[in-house]
């Protein structure tokens, strides 16, 4: 067995970073198929799982791999898949049925231009919606948009504490330009890692209830073979997991699976802020465009203009607070994002008309300029 | 751009060619000795097509001392070119008074008038026995001319870069071109002098 941390200075790209976070945080099955810009962390966890004890599968396709993450969940390992644009589609159904069955697991979109086929090799951020809705019904979702190899490699251990901590599917919503680039990926000793685990059940085998809340609103996870009694299903179900079909089990169970992310919100928002404190007009942005924002933002300043950045590091839940309170106070938004206005509509519908909010996007195939971003600024303000 | 010369708080460099000639490697050991050996920062942007071989490919290389924010290089300040096609498709995008490295045998300047650095780096990497070391030949020839990286950082990155088994030879190539890279530099200080005193 080789070590699964492994613990010093590397060079790396973002998808390896990616694969190094999930090993450090315990991922132990990956089930996947391989997909332009994510290919290489496939590629890489295939080659490491087997050093750790870990399991990997290329699977028939996406759907199947979405299947297979769950099904190894239930059986008690932490385990994720990757892939992009057209795989992400293929995997809808099943996150759904992760949502509703509250299976804890991690899926790495690194997007690239669509729709469809799109531009294989290059990079977007056209699947940020999708993420939200892609899946049918309702539902609310956590993810995690990293702006570097580094950030990526500890966003993937956030995102498998979160989806132990809150039991649903974690997205981390990368981008062909992070997921591509090579950069100083420090890993730091196992000890300082902080990894969570669903907590399991107590008391009587025949007596638990594999959907009924804990102490935190979160319902302990048996595993199969554990020998308590547990049924799983994508039916609308009670708190023994049994199919109910009424209209007050849909409200419990819809309750019970919103209401986890909704009170607790503060947990899962992450945030950060650049020369936000004096800023009159605020750049919302993510991924690897919160890199040319940051780089925008220093530009503006220079040529007079007092702009920050709120960078989004959760992405959904989306930080409606904050942009609520910005609103009150700033002259404007401007949201930069590699697709034609979608994290944008969110920008807008939380201002609420208090502050005007303005679109820097891009159709997709490489990345937004900072001299586009000032000049927008300085266009709209 | 000398060796001894402070570095410059930022430099940005492509590596270009066609794919096989290990080209994003070449980007990648740079990359490595500037975050690994000399403790700065770096990003490594890897471009290419569907194709894995044949095809053109570049290697975005950006070296700072602060954070690197945007990570594309627009503007390079060194244009390393190991194809013909790599040269005609960034040659107009170098910074002016960039300096222009070319494998001679490979390329042709096409009345180009900048500063240019040549070497037969296939070549060199063909009597080695070796065609497919080109890159690590070119990699030491950069060392040596640009002092983008100290020459332990790049040895370094170079030996812990390639397949094991391959090490000492990748050192020798490295220095192969590192010495070829200081020749040149040494021949045109003589120019320069002689041309001063005369």
């Amino acid at each position: 067995m080789k070590p699964a941390v492994l613990t010093g200075e590397h060079f790396m790209t973002g998808d390896v970073a990616c694969a190094e976070g999930a090993l450090a945080a315990g991922c132990r099955f990956f089930g996947g198929y391989p997909i332009t810009p994510a290919t290489e962390v496939a590629e890489h966890i295939a080659g490491r799982l087997p050093e750790v004890g870990g399991t990997f599968i290329q699977m028939e396709d996406e759907i199947a791999a979405m299947a297979s993450i769950i099904g190894a969940s239930c059986a008690g390992v932490k385990s994720m898949t990757s892939t992009s644009g057209p795989g992400f589609s293929l995997m809808m159904e099943n996150i759904g049925l992760a949502i509703c069955t509250e299976t804890p697991c991690v899926v790495v979109n690194v997007q690239r231009a669509g729709p469809s086929t799109g531009l294989p090799t290059q990079g977007a951020q056209g699947d940020m919606m999708q993420a939200r809705w892609g899946s049918h019904g309702h539902y609310d979702i956590i993810a995690l948009a990293p702006s570097s190899p580094q950030e990526i490699f500890y966003l993937t251990i956030e995102a498998f504490n979160l989806s132990e901590t809150y039991r649903l599917p974690v997205l981390i919503m990368t981008d062909e330009m992070i997921g591509h680039i090579s950069e100083r990926v420090v890993i730091p000793e196992a000890k300082k890692i902080k990894t969570v685990s669903r907590p399991g059940p107590k008391g009587r085998k025949d007596r638990f209830k594999p959907f009924e809340p804990g102490a935190n609103g979160v319902a302990p996870m048996a595993h199969a073979g554990e020998g308590y009694h547990i049924h799983v299903t994508g039916l609308t179900h009670d708190e023994r997991g049994y199919p109910v079909m009424t209209v007050e089990a849909q409200k419990a169970m819809m309750a019970q699976l919103m209401g986890k992310i909704q009170r607790n919100l503060d947990d899962i928002i992450r945030t950060e802020a650049y020369r936000l404190e004096d800023a009159e007009v605020v750049i919302v942005s993510y991924g690897v465009s919160a890199r040319t924002s940051l780089a925008a933002v220093d530009e503006a300043r220079e040529q007079g203009i007092k702009a920050g950045l709120l960078r989004l590091i959760t992405v959904w839940p989306f930080p409606e607070a904050q942009i609520r309170n910005l609103a009150k106070r700033v002259k404007g938004f401007v949201t930069v994002e590699i697709n034609l206005g979608q994290i944008h509509l969110e920008v807008e519908r939380c201002a609420a008309g208090k502050a005007p909010s303005f679109l820097v996007g891009h159709p997709g195939g490489t990345i937004i300029t900072p001299e586009r971003v000032v000049e927008a600024l300085k266009e709209s303000f | 751009m000398a060796r001894g010369k402070r570095k410059a708080a930022r430099q940005e460099i492509i590596f270009t060619g066609f794919g096989g000639q290990g080209i994003i490697l070449a980007g990648r050991i740079l990359g490595k000795a500037a975050v690994i050996g000399d403790h700065r920062e770096s990003t490594l942007v890897q471009a290419y097509g569907p194709e894995a071989r044949g095809g053109a490919c570049s290697a975005q290389v950006t070296i700072a001392d602060q954070p690197i924010h945007y990570p594309y290089v627009r503007t390079p300040d060194v244009l390393v070119c190991m194809s013909q096609g790599g040269f005609d498709k960034f040659i107009g995008q170098m910074k002016e008074g960039g300096t222009l490295l070319i494998d001679q045998d490979l390329v042709q300047l096409r009345g180009f008038g900048g500063r240019f650095f040549s070497i037969p780096s296939t070549r060199i990497a063909e009597e080695l026995g070796r065609k497919m070391m080109a890159n690590i030949i070119m990699m030491g020839f950069f060392t040596a001319i640009t002092g983008a990286v100290s020459v332990d950082a790049a040895r370094d990155a170079v030996t812990g870069s390639v397949p094991k088994g391959t090490e000492e030879m990748n050192g020798t190539a490295f220095n192969k071109g590192y010495d070829y890279g200081l020749a040149v530099l040494k021949g045109r200080e003589k120019k320069a002098t002689g041309k001063a005193g005369a």
